[in-house]
Formats: C-alpha cells, sequence, structure tokens
C-alpha cells in the first residue's frame, strides 16, 4: 500500500504548488493601473512603478530569470555580475572549508570526551559558555585577527557547525553498549584498535546525526556570512540583488540556496544510512 | 586437596549503602575448580553471582581477595578467559562470521587473513551455523545469535569458558538443542568451565558441580553439590536415573527455603567453613548407585524435542 499513498501525496503536493503558483500570479498581475505621478519621480522610481505593475515579480518572471541563470551558470562579466553558478561554488566551498575543519576538530575532541570522564567534565563548562553564541557574533574577532574576509567566513562556518558534531560525537562514543565494550576488553583489544572497530562503528549513527545537523546550520550561516564579508557567494548575490532592487534575482537565489540546503542534507542523510546498523 | 586450576580465594564485594556504611553483596568467597571441570553457581538474582564471574572475567574487581588461574593472581581481562554473554554481545554491524573473526584475529594479531578466517569458520561450522556465516546478528534469531556468540567464545582456544546464564534468553526448545551442543563441545575438549545460571535442571544436565549461593546481601557460598549422575548422561534419560530427584530436590529445598535460613543454620551451631565449603553429594550410597541406570537412548535429534516438554513435566509434579 506504499505506492497509492505515494502516489496521492505526489498529487496533493502538486495541488498545493499549483494553488500557491496560481495565486502569487493573480495576486501579483492585479494591479490598478498607471498611477498619476510627477515624471520626475516616475523616472526615479524605474520602470515597474510607471507600467502600473508590482515591484513584486509573478511566478514566470521568476521562472525566466532562473531558466537563464540555469543555461548559463558559469559566466564572469565583472566583479558584482557572475554566474549564479559560480556564487554558490564559492559558497559550497568556505562552507565545506569551514566544515572540513570542524569535523578534523570536533570528532577526535568529541572521542576525547566521550572515553575520558575526566576531560568530559572539564570541558564542559567551555562548551556550554561557547556554544550558544551566533555565529556571527566571532566575524568582527574573525575579520580583526585573521584579516581576510574569505577566511573569516571559513572560521564562522567553523565555528557553527563544530558543536553539534562534537556534542553528538561525545554522546555517541560515551554510550557506546557497555556489553560491546566488554567485548573488546576481553579480547584484550588495544585502545586504538578498540577505539577504530568497536567504538567508531558504534557511535557513528551518532557522529553522522550531528554532521547532518552541523552542514544545516553551516548552510543557514553561510548566506548570513557571506552578505557581511561581501565579494562573492550567494549570500552576497542576495544583498547585491536587494541592492539592485532585483526581487526576481532575490526569489530566485532564494529558492536555489533552498534546493542546494536539500541536497546537503541529502547527502548525509545517505552517508547516515551507509553507518547504521540494524539491531 | 584436590587441583585447584581456578582458585578463588577470599573475594568479596561492598558498595556504599545509600545511609552510609556499606553494603557486602558477597564475603569471603573461597571455590576451587579443577581443569576440565564444569562447575555451575546457582543462587537467586542480588546474591553477586555475575559480578563473581565478572571478576574471574577480569572485568570487575573484588572489593577483597584474589582470583588465582593456573597459578597466577588475574589483573584484568585476558584471551585466555573467553566469555559467553548472558545477551550475546555480538557487535550488530559485522557479520556473524565477522564476529567471530575479529575474536580470532584478536587471540593471533600476526595471522593472515586467511588464517583468521578459516579458524573462524571451523568455529561457525562447530556450532553448525555455517548456512548463516555472512548474516548480520539483526538477521539472526536469538538461538542463532547465542551460538556465534559460543563459536566466538570457544575460536580463540580458550583455558577457561566463563558463561553467564548464556541460555536465559532463548526458548526452551533452543535451550534444549544449544545445551547439548555445549555439553558435547565441553565433553570433548576437556574445556574447563565456570557457568552462572538460576536454571536447576540447565545445572544438573550441564555441571560437574553446582555451587549454591545463599541471598545476598551478605552472600556466602553454602554448599558444593556434587553431581551424582553418570557422565554419559543425555537429556533425554537424565531425568529417569534414581539420582535425579534426590539431587533435584536438595537443590530446590535449597533456593526455596535454605538460600534464606543459611544464616540461621550457621547460628543454630552447623559446622561450616567459608574456605572450604562442604562438599555435599545428595543421594546416600545406599539408597542409590552411582552406575549409569540403562536406558533406551533415542536418536539424538529425538532429545530435543522430548527434553523440556517432560522437563516441565517433572516439574510440576516435585512442586
Amino acid at each position: 500500500m506504499t505506492k497509492p499513498i505515494d502516489l496521492r501525496a505526489g498529487a496533493v503536493s502538486l495541488l498545493i504548488l499549483v494553488t500557491f503558483l496560481l495565486a502569487w500570479h493573480l495576486t501579483v498581475s492585479g494591479g490598478s493601473g498607471v498611477q498619476k505621478m510627477d515624471p520626475e519621480y516616475a523616472k526615479l522610481m524605474g520602470i515597474t512603478t510607471t507600467q502600473g505593475k508590482s515591484a513584486m515579480p509573478g511566478p514566470l518572471d521568476v521562472g525566466a530569470t532562473l531558466w537563464g541563470h540555469l543555461k548559463d551558470p558559469f559566466y564572469v562579466r565583472g566583479t558584482n555580475d557572475v554566474g549564479l553558478g559560480l556564487q554558490l561554488g564559492h559558497s559550497i566551498l568556505r562552507v565545506m572549508a569551514g566544515y572540513l575543519l570542524a569535523m578534523a576538530v570536533a570528532i577526535p575532541l568529541g572521542f576525547l570526551i566521550g572515553m575520558s570522564p575526566l576531560m568530559s567534565r572539564a570541558l564542559d563548562p567551555f562548551i556550554q559558555v561557547l556554544k550558544p553564541i551566533s555565529p556571527l557574533a566571532w566575524m568582527p574577532l574573525a575579520l580583526y585577527t585573521i584579516k581576510d574576509s574569505g577566511a573569516s567566513a571559513i572560521f564562522v562556518i567553523f565555528i557553527c557547525s563544530v558543536w553539534p558534531m562534537l556534542i553528538n560525537t561525545a554522546f555517541g562514543v560515551a554510550n557506546v553498549r557497555k556489553e560491546w565494550i566488554n567485548v573488546a576488553r576481553t579480547l584484550e583489544v588495544g585502545t586504538f584498535r578498540k577505539a577504530f572497530t568497536v567504538i567508531l562503528p558504534a557511535a557513528a549513527p551518532t557522529i553522522v546525526t550531528g554532521m547532518r545537523i552541523s552542514i544545516g546550520i553551516a548552510w543557514l550561516v553561510i548566506v548570513a556570512a557571506e552578505m557581511l564579508v561581501g565579494g562573492t557567494g550567494i549570500g552576497y548575490f542576495v544583498w547585491n540583488e536587494w541592492n539592485n532592487l532585483s526581487i526576481t534575482n532575490v526569489i530566485t537565489a532564494i529558492l536555489v540556496i533552498g534546493v542546494v540546503g536539500m541536497l546537503l542534507d541529502q547527502l548525509l542523510a545517505r552517508l547516515g544510512r551507509l553507518v547504521t546498523f540494524p539491531e | 586437596m584436590q587441583d585447584r586450576y581456578i582458585s578463588i580465594e577470599g573475594i568479596s564485594r561492598a558498595y556504599p549503602a545509600p545511609g552510609g556504611g556499606v553494603t557486602t553483596i558477597f564475603d569471603d568467597l573461597w571455590l576451587g575448580v579443577a581443569r576440565g571441570e564444569f562447575v555451575a553457581v546457582i543462587g537467586h538474582s542480588g546474591c553477586g553471582k555475575t559480578t563473581v564471574l565478572n571478576i574471574l572475567a577480569g572485568l570487575d574487581v573484588p572489593s577483597s581477595g584474589v582470583v588465582v588461574v593456573d597459578g597466577k593472581a588475574i589483573e584484568g581481562p585476558s584471551l585466555d578467559r573467553a566469555v559467553i554473554f548472558q545477551s550475546h554481545a555480538l557487535l550488530p554491524w559485522k557479520s556473524a562470521l565477522g564476529n567471530v573473526a575479529y575474536a580470532v584475529a584478536s587471540r593471533w594479531p600476526k595471522w593472515s587473513r586467511g588464517e583468521v578466517s578459516a579458524k573462524a569458520m571451523a568455529a561457525i561450522r562447530l556450532v553448525g551455523l555455517e548456512h548463516a556465516a555472512e548474516r548480520r546478528p539483526a538477521e539472526l534469531s536469538g538461538g542463532m545469535k547465542q551460538r556465534v556468540g559460543i563459536a566466538r567464545a570457544l575460536s580463540i582456544d580458550p583455558k577457561i569458558l566463563l558463561m553467564d546464564e548464556p541460555f536465559s534468553a532463548l526458548d526452551a526448545l533452543t535451550r534444549g538443542t544449544l545445551q547439548d551442543e555445549v555439553r558435547n563441545i565441553c565433553v570433548e575438549t576437556g574445556q574447563t568451565v565456570f557457568m552462572i545460571t538460576h536454571d536447576v535442571d540447565e545445572a544438573i544436565y550441564l555441571a560437574d558441580k553446582i555451587v549454591l549461593m545463599t541471598n545476598g546481601p551478605g552472600a556466602r557460598i553454602a554448599e558444593i553439590v556434587v553431581n551424582p549422575l553418570p557422565d554419559g548422561r543425555t537429556r533425554n534419560d537424565v531425568h529417569r536415573h534414581p539420582a535425579y530427584y534426590p539431587l533435584r530436590n536438595h537443590i530446590i529445598d535449597f533456593l526455596v527455603t535454605r538460600s534464606k535460613s543459611f544464616d540461621g543454620e550457621l547460628a543454630a551451631g552447623r559446622p561450616w567453613d567459608a574456605r572450604n565449603p562442604p562438599l555435599v553429594n545428595p543421594v546416600a550410597p545406599e539408597r542409590a548407585p552411582l552406575a549409569p541406570v540403562p536406558v533406551p537412548a533415542g536418536p539424538s535429534g529425538e532429545a530435543v524435542e522430548a527434553g523440556p516438554v517432560l522437563t516441565q513435566a517433572q516439574r510440576r509434579r516435585t512442586t
């Protein structure tokens, strides 16, 4: 009975999408004719106002713009006119760099915390204080000390994705079933071999859950970080198009951010399925 | 004095009690196990029998006293002492063969992959699981999982096998079959075994000596019952032996009343020495000869089905 419910759910999804697009289209196109205004002012306000159209683009405009970006994602026509694909590429590279750094720190440190009750207690106050800090609050400090906006953005990604991974790794490692540890002990397995052959596989599902939370947060934060540091990236693109008053491009970018975020999440979900074991 | 291959020497275990002071779970336990002997410890929950086994395994340490194995005091776990865990404790991300191979590779780290795999497969074959070697624990039944646990313990050629209620999580039929297999393997290889159980029939069928522990806290070894049944016993004739009921009744009487009242017996002046718990043969020699009673032996497959059913009937008659 899974196929029919999948089909039915798909039909409902499609219905919701069509209703939404239609409502959007009708709301935006329902203009009240050309308003009378001073020609000087009209000139300032641009073409949308003078033609009596709403400044809010309709779904067709967004679709056309999106299609344009998809047809040619990698062009460079000057510093402020770079293809959406390249902007996304910059963002993904920054996220990956910060994220991999965070993994390299969080997973070994999480192992240490999980395996040593002493270190767990000793590091707990630092984690408790550092974890709730908004990653963007680190930005000025990063800019001042690193003196490079790109590296600062990577640092912000690092600092926001390190906590879920650290906490989940420590939790997963500390909660490995006692009997599995006892098996390793009765077999006189050394500490390192035990860590890699028993604790790591046992904690892997929890660790990957942490990694999945982290990639989600990192993708949320990169947009805000790039709005601050500027230059390149999808966050900068959004802010730049806002300054251009191109709402069409802003909406297009929002859509693309959502889709890329979903793909990153699915990637980690797939990794999670690989390391999960049935009990 | 008998050969003491395993020698438990005055171990005790105490925890700080909630209201101050200490709770002594068991105190001053002395027990010797000879090479090749199968010893079962029976007692109620809370008498600390699992803790005794964990101390033997090296997973736990006694509050006082030592355990000497083969002339050496034990310090932590050892590959010489294999444990069969109550909950099988298989690593769920490894196949049945992988679980056994992990133990083999730990025992002989210098072996090649092929040698490890061959040795592991031999252990899997011993417990009759060659058809399921590549399956993961989640795809195995409870009995098959415990078989893998047994194969893992046997694969490392341990000097001593420690079993913590190994069959208690299994249904009666599976339990019977596995008991037969374990008994065959242990008799054939002359394995020294220390088993914890709360199943009287299991202890009677498998063990050479049955250690009776009183209730905790302050549990003691009240006595050691020598199993008078012949070595050639099988599960479908064991209950027909004249010594079976006296033995069974003695153990059940102990569990029902004497495990609680034993301290009273001591206070009433019963001679008892913690260092040498009395060896008891519950069968008076004039009443039951120790010679095996001829019993028509059925095919071994029959034993599996008939055993637990009969034991159930017996249980009703005795209680």
